[in-house]
């Protein structure tokens, strides 16, 4: 077999198992807790007979613990997570609009955090040592250093102050919209702020990130031979240096990715942006379980999947990576 | 000249590691002598007094329980140090543990830890965190204990890399030769070569535990109950101080939160630009 194709497969088989492994943690961790919240949640008075029969049915919860494990699996591979305690509705009915929701949000921010990071951090490099390099390399510490959440109550506390942007939600309250583009101005307005808050928060540590990637590389041998024959910074700079910093990015970013989640439910709470952070929270205060535990699920393996196809994209460009 | 002064006398002449010194001593004189400057009882709630603007009898305000919240915001500094270094000491002594077998012991060891280093560096630690926390109850211990089992993999990691590295050096060879025993080896011989790495690393553990129990107890989960400064600030958001504009409320936890975390930052990062060349700056 190709040696690309041996990396692919040892890194989808270390997909597998993760993903294996996170839906065994989320089983347990729900069921061996104790008075064991799922079974208690599940004979919940506020659903309804027919309701508590089907999860029995479904979720198997009067056999024994292994074959419940079993159903669990295959009911977590099909995507059946229960009934959600709260909204008494199927979970993946709540789930998936807060994911949507989520991406709203966290796409926007992650793409400029990282153009903007490797800006910074680009200039940083270029200019280490310099003050350039110092007040940018702190600055970025600085924003790194910012509690989320705190961020976004400074933002709050100045928006309202300046009755500038709407501090909450993702659309205004009982506004019936004429049109299309009216509603996508209001998402807009609403956006400005989280998303200027997770960005901030995002974008230091992806300065920090490039700036010590390129770092390493101008010290490379091929970066002073080039020099030596006489190529402009400039030059060495755009050819040689950038694409060979930029490349392990590709997987600090995907590395990152639990972190920039972490920072996504945070920014969600602060501003109550309907995504799937501002759900675990909900859930963890109306003591939701089975929504707690499929969005544990869906966020985990989501990361999971992302940094695999990172990995393989990052083999695929760069060869030395498949020999190490 | 032996190592550790050469190290420093660099750390001295480090801006960025002095600067971090500072403020994290600052801190922990706060969290020390809270009790004694402070002019309230963090306890002592006055349902005549509260949710007063800043004067001079209570220089931030108070809370919706009457109580002085500079006294809190004082107090505040004790938690977040102890579970900023406690959970850190946990993350950092289970990442050396692990980093120091797999490098030495390579093969199917190595294998094996490495994929379970890959499964808790990917994972989205907070997530875990809040349930686990939400569902272990609200306990300081806890909150300590999920914080540093769930942020050990990046430092096995890097002492994993430079177990690597050290192993094949000459010392280790004469020590196997003379029948040494790998843990002897491992903590004799390796340990204090990567010892510089590892508190350079501890410093961002550290760093990032703060935020983690801050944003915990933020969200509400956790030990909601002990005086913190993410306690104020969830407090702060809760009752409304922040639509009613207090600054006084909002602003000084979170400050103090940023500025102890950008303190650990700098001392760790200094650390990390002393012992790695290629970041340390060219004087003219």
């Amino acid at each position: 077999m190709s040696e690309f194709g041996n990396y692919l497969l040892k890194r989808v088989a270390f997909a597998i198992l993760s993903i294996f492994i996170i839906i065994t943690f989320d089983f347990f961790l729900f069921r061996l807790m104790p008075g064991n919240p799922i079974e208690i949640l599940y004979r919940n008075p506020a659903l309804t007979s027919a309701q508590i029969a089907v999860l029995n049915r479904q979720f198997g919860l009067n056999l024994p613990l292994y074959q419940q494990y079993y159903l669990f699996i295959w009911n977590s591979l099909l995507g059946n997570y229960g009934i959600s305690i709260y909204y008494r509705t199927a979970v993946s009915q709540v789930l998936y609009p807060s994911l949507e929701n989520s991406l709203v949000l966290l796409v926007p921010a992650t793409t400029l955090a990282i153009l903007l990071g490797i800006m910074t951090g680009r200039i940083a490099a270029w200019r280490r040592g310099t003050v350039t390099d110092g007040f940018l390399t702190g600055s970025s510490m600085a924003l790194y250093s910012i509690p989320t959440f705190w961020l976004g109550e400074m933002l709050i506390l100045l928006a309202i102050a300046s009755s500038s942007f709407p501090v909450s939600g993702m659309y205004t309250i009982g506004e019936g919209f004429s049109n299309g583009f009216v509603q996508l101005f209001d998402l807009l307005r609403h956006l400005v702020l989280p998303l200027v808050t997770l960005t901030l928060v995002l974008y230091g540590q992806f300065t920090i990130i490039m700036r010590n990637s390129l770092i390493d590389v101008l010290d490379e041998d091929y970066i002073s031979f080039a020099r030596s024959k006489g190529a402009t910074e400039r030059y060495i700079m755009r050819k040689h240096a950038m694409p060979n910093a930029e490349l392990p990015m590709i997987s600090l970013i995907a590395v990152n990715l639990g972190l920039t989640v972490g920072g996504a439910i945070l920014t969600e709470v602060v501003f109550n942006w309907p995504g799937i952070g501002l759900l675990i929270y909900d859930s963890i205060n109306a003591r939701d379980y089975p929504v707690l535990q499929a969005a544990f699920l869906i966020v985990a393996i989501a990361i999971v999947l992302a940094n695999v196809v990172a990995d393989v994209l990052y083999s695929y460009l760069d060869p030395r990576i498949r020999y190490s | 000249m032996t190592e550790e002064q050469h190290f420093l006398k660099l750390f001295a002449h480090n801006l960025k590691g002095m600067t971090g010194l500072v403020i994290v001593l600052t801190f922990v004189m706060m969290g020390v002598l809270a009790p004694f400057v402070s002019p309230y009882s963090p306890y002592a709630t006055n349902p005549n007094a509260f949710l007063l603007s800043p004067r001079p009898s209570h220089p931030f305000g108070t809370n919706v329980l009457g109580q002085d919240l500079l006294t809190l915001d004082l107090y505040g500094a004790q938690i977040s140090l102890i579970v900023g270094l406690s959970s850190a000491a946990i993350a950092v002594g289970l990442g050396l543990v692990a980093g120091l077998f797999s490098g030495y012991f390579g093969g199917v060891v190595d294998e094996i830890i490495m994929r379970i280093v890959d499964f808790f560096i990917v994972i989205p630690a907070l997530v875990f965190m809040i349930i686990i926390a939400a569902l272990l109850g609200p306990s300081t211990v806890n909150v300590i204990l999920v914080i540093g089992m769930l942020s050990w993999a990046p430092t096995a990691r890097i002492i994993r890399s430079m177990v690597l590295s050290i192993r094949e050096w000459p010392f280790v060879e004469s020590a196997r030769a003379n029948n040494a025993g790998s843990l002897y080896i491992m903590f004799r011989h390796i340990f204090p070569n990567v010892s510089s790495v590892l508190y350079g690393n501890a410093m961002l553990a550290v760093a990032s535990a703060i935020f983690t129990q801050a944003a915990l107890v933020f969200l509400g989960v956790g030990n909601v109950t002990a005086i913190s400064w993410g306690g104020i600030i969830r407090e702060a958001y809760a009752t409304g101080a922040l639509t009613n504009g207090d600054l006084s409320y909002v602003l000084p936890p979170g400050f103090f939160i940023f500025i102890l975390i950008f303190g650990f930052i700098m001392i760790g990062y200094a650390i990390e630009e002393i012992l790695n060349p290629k970041l340390r700056l060219r004087r003219q």
